[in-house]
């Protein structure tokens, strides 16, 4: 088959188990909705690992560089002469990562909700929306024109959208679907304006293009674009800052995370896939798409550097102090964006320079591994337990074997342990802030540590510590199952025998497959495929850089394994000791408290009320005061037909005259 | 100044002076007596324009026929005693000044008027002439004209004498001869 | 200018023209109004044996409208008599005001 169509068919199968399953489903395959659905996303993944391993080894490489392939392209809209918007696909090293990263997770999401999501009354919906939802991140990373690409990421959000409200007859669901897609499209209104503004002076919306002429800088385009500035900045800088804010909303990058959190109301499979291993990292992939450009303006890098550095900072500090275990992975999503975001941000471009971009974009590919992993093992517990609380786990490792190990695995992996893949990864990331940036160097050591030592009290807390009573083991457990009754809300279907295990073959696959990929990935020699500028990069693994980061990690998980190990009240004292900062960090900083501020207060008391007066008085007034003075005009002229002869005899006479005046006097 | 012009003006200052009078006053028999002098001024002015027919038919059928005929119905209706009410005061200003007004415009138009006159042989208006033209056939005739208004005359006798039955003097069906 | 002519009858007649008018739209009995619309007619009828004596001489149109108008003037002043009685049975008055009924 050509490359066209079967680049085409990797995203086009998703779409077409949404269709199927969107008009048929409910109907007549509620049933077997989730074995369709997996079916065609196989096949897809198969199609993508083949796409990806030819070009990676086969036509990719040109002179040993690697080259962006236009696979097909068609024109859509021809807005002028110049300007058109295509649909077409591109492929990259980075696409090509992401169809092997999307396909991959988004195939094992599918077979986890068999087990997780069975005797769901809306199966086929949700796999539909799963379907949904793979076809636009697989757009998304295929596009070959921003416009395209931004036509996806819309797409993305509403699928986002859906699933997270896919209880919805909970509120809270509902409210965070509602949060979510607010203000992720808050942040699409700058990526909108900033796709306007490098089109503008690029004068072309595809990505070759407009890569090509605000590069090279003989071209004309790049000048005029340095050139032109607004309140100081240059155009191209804020063409690039309104970019980034798109992809920071996406990504839940401080200040426009607040939706991430809240997000965790859908069900668990759903954020293992769209909030651990693709979405989130939908801007991390815009900012490294546009990552020539990126480099032309320096203040745009710094702007990206340090919003990841802080989001990662605060994210860390805030997962120290939650207790529902979803909301604590969550966080440590945010934080692990936030890593990705600042290696772009201190890179450059060429050899060792450009080490920071292979390092984020292999985090991104082992972070995406162990993330939905962890996700997939809160799942999995949660399943088990009914409940997202800290306070209602405790000493699974003995009923959840499978789950405990493989959630070790991902706990040392994302603290940067050795061998595990997020070591490696971690390690280049901090590698090329050191090179380039000693205060983000040292931010993110400490962000580091504060990774190991939230991720190993969560695992602690789990499976240590202290033995819940609400065990389906104990009385008060088997109590508890009968009480919970009916599937509502988070929890999954159960049989109602009372005694379940671990879910069923079908959850604890997926968890084994991350698991072997969480350890094998990092030796995976990145560099070799994907760089900033297209040729290979040999990264060498420098062990004495890589003491201090293991080193603090060790710490972190220390000091966590002294706290929550066993049973002890030494975290409650040390949390009252904080005191406020304690109160302050598990209140998330207060920023949701800061946003309702701003919307209820400032906006609708001063914008939003007198934008109403104005339209009920006035615009409304306005034609309410047509209607009502048609009407009094109409009862005046009412009186006209007073049913008095002489007084028509007079308006006659009167009008005849008039007339008669009006044809002598002015019309000859 | 010779007699026709001072004949002509008297009887020109007869009639407005009667019409006048006849739509200003407020006794409704006086009213009807000043439209009986209007009307023999205007005969008046038919005589002065040596139209003796016309004059004739004016004085018969108006004088003697219509203004006998409203004096009767001011009789039939008992309106002869009292005095007639006023009209509002704007509607007789407003009406004095339309009607000035249009007279004006009327006047000013008739004034810059050129009237021409034809250059053929008069034709003296004698009843024989008249009487032959009446029941003329040919195009020029106005035979037609004459048998379509007696039709009209007889619809309109008809007309009134069904308007001013009385109800009660129509037969019902149950009353036999 | 002072010997009468055409222009002094038009005068006259385009007076008492507007003299009925007036009395057609400021008298309140429906008898005097006829008699305002009689003044009306009469006002037509010297217009038109005035233009037949001053401009054509050699017909006699006018002469004939003028016996048609006399005519017809009689019979509407006859149908209009039956209908004020008419109406002064029904309402016992012949005021205009209490016509109104066809108002809205």
């Amino acid at each position: 088959m050509s490359t066209g169509l079967q680049i085409a068919l990797i995203p086009l199968l998703p779409l077409a188990a949404f269709v199927i399953l969107g008009l048929f489903g409910k109907k007549y395959v509620n049933r077997s909705a989730g074995i369709i659905a997996t079916t065609l996303l196989a096949v897809s993944a198969v199609l993508a690992f083949y796409t990806a391993y030819q070009y990676f080894f086969q036509y990719g490489k040109v002179e040993g560089v690697y080259q962006k392939v236009t696979a097909f392209k068609y024109t859509w809209l021809q807005l002028s002469d110049n300007l058109s918007i295509d649909m077409g696909a591109m492929i990259d090293p980075i696409t090509a990562m992401m169809l092997v990263v999307v396909t991959f997770i988004s195939l094992l999401v599918h077979i986890y909700s068999l087990a997780y999501l069975k005797g769901e009354k809306r199966f086929a919906t949700y796999y539909a929306f799963l379907g949904l939802f793979t076809f636009s991140m697989l757009g998304l990373v295929l596009s070959s024109n921003i416009f395209q690409m931004y036509i996806f990421w819309e797409l993305v959000g509403v699928s986002s959208f859906l699933l997270i409200g896919f209880y919805y007859d909970k509120p809270s669901a509902v409210a965070a679907c509602k949060k979510a897609f607010i203000v992720t499209r808050f942040a699409d209104l700058g990526f909108l304006i900033g796709i306007l503004v490098l089109s503008f002076y690029a004068g072309s919306l595809d990505f070759t293009t407009l890569i090509e002429r605000l590069t090279s800088y003989q071209a004309s385009e790049l000048q005029t674009a340095t050139a032109a500035s607004f309140m100081g900045i240059s155009a191209l800088t804020w063409g690039l800052v309104l970019v980034f804010i798109g992809g920071a909303g996406k990504s839940a990058m401080f200040p426009l995370h607040i939706w991430l959190p809240d997000a965790m109301e859908g069900p668990t499979p759903v954020s293992a896939l769209i909030h651990a291993a693709t979405m989130v990292v939908a801007g991390v992939f815009l900012v490294a798409r546009l990552f020539p450009v990126f480099q032309m303006s320096p203040p745009a890098m710094d702007v990206v550097a340090y919003t990841g550095i802080i989001s990662a900072l605060i994210a860390a500090v805030i997962a120290c102090t939650q207790t529902d275990i979803k909301r604590v992975l969550a966080y440590s999503t945010m934080s692990q964006i936030g890593f990705m975001m600042f290696a772009l941000g201190v890179s450059k471009t060429g050899g060792e320079e450009g080490l920071g971009f292979t390092a984020s974009m292999f985090h991104l590919f082992t972070h995406a591994m162990f993330k939905a992993l962890l996700f997939l093992g809160a799942g999995a517990v949660i399943h088990y337990v009914h409940s997202n609380e800290m306070k209602d786990m405790g000493g699974l490792r003995k009923y959840l074997p499978i789950t405990h190990i493989t959630f070790l695995i991902a706990c040392l992996a994302i603290s940067g342990i050795p061998p595990f893949a997020g070591f490696f990864s971690k390690e280049e990331i901090l590698l090329a802030a050191y090179q380039h940036n000693p205060v983000i160097f040292y931010t993110a050591i400490i962000t580091s540590g504060l990774t190991a030592f939230y991720m190993f009290r969560l695992y602690f807390t789990i499976f240590w510590n202290k033995v819940s009573p609400s065990y389906p083991n104990g009385s008060a457990g088997r109590a508890l199952e009968r009480a919970e009754g009916e599937v509502h809300g988070q929890f999954p279907a159960t049989n109602g025998s009372g005694r379940h295990g671990e879910g069923g073959f079908a959850m604890m696959l997926p968890l084994i497959v991350l698991a072997l990929a969480s350890c094998l990935a990092g030796f995976i020699h990145f560099g070799d495929f994907v760089t900033a500028d297209g040729k290979p990069l040999i990264t060498a693994l420098h062990l004495l850089f890589s003491i201090a980061p293991v080193a603090l990690a060790l710490a972190g998980t220390g000091i966590a394994t002294w706290l929550f190990l066993y049973e002890n009240d030494c975290p409650v004292k040390y949390s009252n000791k904080l005191g406020s900062l304690y109160k302050t960090a598990h209140h998330k900083f207060y920023i949701d408290e800061l946003y309702l501020f701003i919307t209820k207060k400032i906006i609708f008391n001063l914008v939003g009320r007198p934008a109403a007066w104005f339209d009920k008085n006035i615009v409304d007034g306005l034609v309410n005061a047509t209607g009502s003075s048609t009407n009094a005009l109409a009862e005046k002229i009412r009186t006209f037909q007073s049913g008095k002869v002489q007084q028509y005899a007079i308006y006659f006479l009167a009008g005849v005259m008039g007339l008669a005046v009006l044809f002598i006097y002015w019309w000859k | 100044m010779t007699g026709t012009t001072i004949i002509f003006y008297l009887l020109a200052l007869l009639t407005l002076v009667s019409a006048l009078l006849a739509v200003t006053s407020r006794q409704i028999f006086r009213a009807a007596i000043y439209l009986l002098f209007t009307l023999i001024g205007i005969a008046g002015f038919y005589f002065w324009m040596q139209y003796d027919f016309i004059a004739a038919v004016q004085i018969i059928v108006y004088v003697g026929g219509i203004t006998v005929l409203i004096i009767f119905s001011i009789f039939l209706t008992q309106q002869a005693g009292e005095l007639l009410p006023k009209q509002k005061m704007g509607r007789q200003v407003f009406a004095a000044a339309a009607v000035c007004c249009s007279f004006a415009l009327v006047m000013l138009q008739i004034g810059q008027h050129n009237f021409t006159v034809t250059t053929e042989q008069p034709v003296a208006p004698t009843i024989a002439a008249i009487g032959e033209k009446m029941l003329d056939t040919t195009a020029d005739g106005y035979a037609l004209p004459f048998e379509v208004v007696s039709i009209l005359l007889l619809a309109a006798m008809i007309g009134c004498i069904v308007i001013a039955m009385r109800p009660d003097n129509t037969l019902t069906t149950e009353q036999t001869i | 200018m002072l010997t009468p002519g055409l222009y002094h009858i038009l005068f006259i007649s385009t007076a008492l023209f507007f003299i009925g008018m007036y009395g057609f739209f400021a008298r309140k009995n429906l008898i005097t109004v006829l008699m305002s619309i009689e003044l009306i007619l009469n006002s037509v009828n010297l217009n038109f044996i005035a233009f037949n004596k001053y401009l054509w001489p050699n017909r006699l149109d006018g002469v004939f409208f003028t016996i048609f108008i006399i005519a017809i003037a009689a019979a509407e002043a006859a149908v209009a008599i039956a209908i004020i009685i008419n109406l002064y049975r029904s309402h016992q008055s012949i005021d205009v005001e209490q016509t109104e009924e066809m108002k809205y």
